[in-house]
């Protein structure tokens, strides 16, 4: 045995399964994926830092989250598999399915906005440059760069003011997904853009959707992730909010094996606001992650994020909040809380707030919780014929409905509400 | 209609007696008045009626057209017809008050084996019982009591108490933190309540709340027991020379 070859089996760890599935695949995919010599070479960075191996506890962005241990097994792409579209949640939208990983050529047409399959922009090498990973530590956004074979391109012109939202629909019925959704906003335009992540199948997704706000934009962007409890779910929202942009995002996790749901956003002009509400409903042996990373990289930018959790059975839930001051981002102001209801004794949620703050005029906070149903408001309710079973419910409901209803858009609101309905009538 | 018997109750927690032997007995029809002072367990008695599981019945049974009601949970209580209007209504957010009286209302027509009620009709129910306490409906589009003044909470609960046609109803300081206005509302509306088939219990500090609903009977409850029982120039008796003398008959 060689010198090197022994060295090599000292730093490389035993590949797992699930690596070794990941590496074989791209050998066995890569002539069938899209792309110019650019981001062949993007993809073939990428598979490296599959090689590598995948992040285990030992990384601290990934300490809650053992992707090496929990990720077990990886299906192989199955070509037959056939997801259909669904309707939208909010009537009236524009559709765009992503079926299986794989985009449609009829795109739907809204005035003031250009789509575009994403498979051309890999082909044609334009979209190369956002296709590197967030860090050494990203899996997600290596794993889907190695990957990515379809998705869509969305740019919606300045000024424009969509009157009905856009639905990207990323669905699967087994096998492998892997999709990105770059959407640009342009200055002044305002849209409200619903992320669907559903399908049947024990599938492995990966989605990286990216967003830019241009100066003075305007949007609410739902992700409703409903996957089947045999799914692994790895998914990326990257946005950047330019001056006097506002975004709200509106994350729903009511679904998945494995999920694990990266936030990462950045203000980049003054006057930027950013929200971000999460519902996690947590059921069965399921492992969920929210992981944010915010940076306030300019002075007078403002965010606050409200997660809401509803952990059942032996359901493990992950809320990992970043928030970074840059050191000339003064007068920011950030406000941060995660609240939890435990319904069972078996689950778990670990939160972990982190706050890094390199300027010294800004308003930044905290706080988490964690409860269980009121006794009294239970009282209440059965005190006026309300059985227990029922009387519950509308406890959990009331807990997590509370940041639903401050958002003012009617439509909005009940399309959500029908998605947590759905969820109380399976696991209520 | 209601017929407590040496009721003997302590509080789960900590083992503490409160009620001591208690006996009452309410007729279809009656306004009893429950009297005392502080500390007497006239709310403890109400929980007690509604099913509230911090309270441990250790003797005696509470009969309710004859039935023991001792193992039925406050939602059965609740549809079998016995409400209880909380001294302390509790603030629910998240969960509005609307979609709450519609499922209160259609549970208990369920339990009566009742078909649901239909939106316009559940709608018109409320409109008119609300437009009775002089309440705003607009109030009935936030969640379940949150924001609510004392008095608005108080008016709500009469308003849950019109809607749910309960046939024993237990006031727990119905009177307390209303100014005089509100007071006649919400008197007014228990007035109207009244009938041959439905039976109130009363329960209050003061005299005051007796003028306006007029008591069949006035029972006086001391350390657990009811120690004086008489009709409603008992309750002018107490205001005038309070609980010490009846304190001391009994003693």
């Amino acid at each position: 045995m060689s010198g090197a070859t022994l060295m090599n089996m000292h730093t490389q760890p035993q590949r797992t399964p699930a690596e070794t599935a990941l590496i074989d695949a791209f050998g066995e995919r890569l002539s069938l994926l899209p792309g110019d010599g650019a981001v062949m070479l993007k993809r073939d960075d990428a598979i490296e830092a599959v090689k590598h191996g995948l992040p285990t506890r030992r990384i601290e962005s990934w300490h809650y989250t053992d992707l090496r241990r929990l990720l077990n097994s990886v299906p192989d792409f199955d070509p037959a598999a056939m997801a259909k579209a669904l309707a939208p949640i909010i009537d009236g939208s524009a559709v765009l399915p992503i079926l299986n990983g794989k985009s449609e050529a009829k795109l739907p047409a809204v005035d003031g906005v250009t789509f575009q399959r994403l498979s051309e922009k890999l082909t044609d090498g334009s979209i190369a440059p956002g296709l590197d990973p967030y860090g050494s530590d990203d899996a997600i956004g290596a794993l889907n760069t190695a990957f990515v074979a379809d998705g869509y391109f969305v740019d919606i012109a300045d000024g424009v003011e969509l009157e009905k939202p856009i639905e990207l629909q990323n669905l699967q019925a087994g096998g492998q997904a892997h999709v990105r959704l770059p959407v640009r906003v342009g200055a002044g335009a305002k849209a409200v853009i619903v992320e669907r992540q559903a399908g049947e199948g024990a599938a492995l997704v990966s989605s990286v959707s990216q967003l830019v706000l241009d100066d003075d934009a305007e949007v609410t962007w739902l992700i409703v992730q409903e996957q089947p409890d045999t799914a692994t779910h790895l998914a990326q929202f990257k946005a950047h909010i330019g001056k006097n942009a506002r975004l709200t995002l509106f994350v729903i996790n009511a679904g998945g094996k494995l999920v694990r749901q990266e936030v990462l956003v950045k203000t980049t002009g003054e006057g930027a606001d950013f929200k971000l509400r999460g519902i996690n409903l947590l059921a069965g042996d399921s492992h969920s992650d929210v992981t944010m990373v915010l940076d306030h990289a300019v002075p007078h930018t403002t965010s606050t994020e409200i997660i809401r959790n509803v952990v059942t059975g032996k359901a493990r839930g992950v809320f990992q909040g970043r928030i970074n001051v840059h050191q000339y981002a003064q007068k920011t102001n950030a406000k941060m809380a995660c609240n939890t209801l435990l319904l069972s004794d078996d689950g778990e949620f670990s939160t972990k707030p982190e706050l890094e703050i390199f300027a010294d005029d800004v308003v930044c906070g905290h706080g988490a919780t964690v409860t269980e149903i009121d006794h009294n408001h239970l009282f209440y309710l059965m005190a006026r014929g309300v059985d227990e079973k029922s009387a519950r419910g509308l406890l959990v409901k009331a807990f997590v409905a509370e940041v639903i209803e401050e958002l003012d858009d009617e439509a909005i609101v009940e399309a959500l509400e029908a998605r947590l309905d759905d969820w109380f009538v399976t696991h209520g | 209609m209601l017929e407590i018997k040496n009721l003997h109750a302590r509080i789960v927690d900590d083992g503490t007696e409160i009620i001591r032997g208690l006996n009452l007995t309410v007729k279809a029809g009656e306004v009893a008045a429950i009297m005392g002072p502080n500390g007497s367990g006239k709310s403890t008695l109400s929980y007690i009626l509604a099913g509230r599981e911090d309270y441990e019945v250790t003797e005696g049974d509470i009969l309710y057209n004859g039935q023991s009601i001792l193992e039925m949970d406050p939602a059965e209580r609740a549809t079998s017809g016995i409400f209880l209007a909380f001294q302390y209504p509790m603030e629910i957010p998240g969960v509005a008050t609307m979609e709450f009286l519609k499922v209160a209302m259609n549970e208990q027509r369920k339990a009566r084996g009742e078909e649901p009620l239909k939106i316009p009709e559940f709608l018109k129910r409320v409109k008119e019982a609300a437009a009775s306490l002089s309440m705003d409906m607009n109030m009935l589009k936030r969640p379940l009591n949150v924001g609510f003044s004392g008095g608005e909470k108080k008016r709500a609960e009469i308003l849950q108490m019109k809607l749910l046609e309960p046939k024993l109803c237990v006031l727990d300081e119905t009177d307390s933190g209303l100014d005089i206005d509100a007071l006649k509302i919400v008197s007014d509306g228990v007035n109207a309540l009244r009938a041959p088939d439905r039976a109130f219990l009363v329960i209050t500090h003061y005299q005051r709340l007796l003028e306006h609903i007029v008591p069949d009977s006035v029972h006086v409850l001391y350390k657990g027991q009811v120690i004086k029982s008489g009709d409603k120039s008992l309750a002018l008796d107490l205001e005038a020379n309070g609980y010490a003398g009846v304190i001391g008959e009994a003693a």
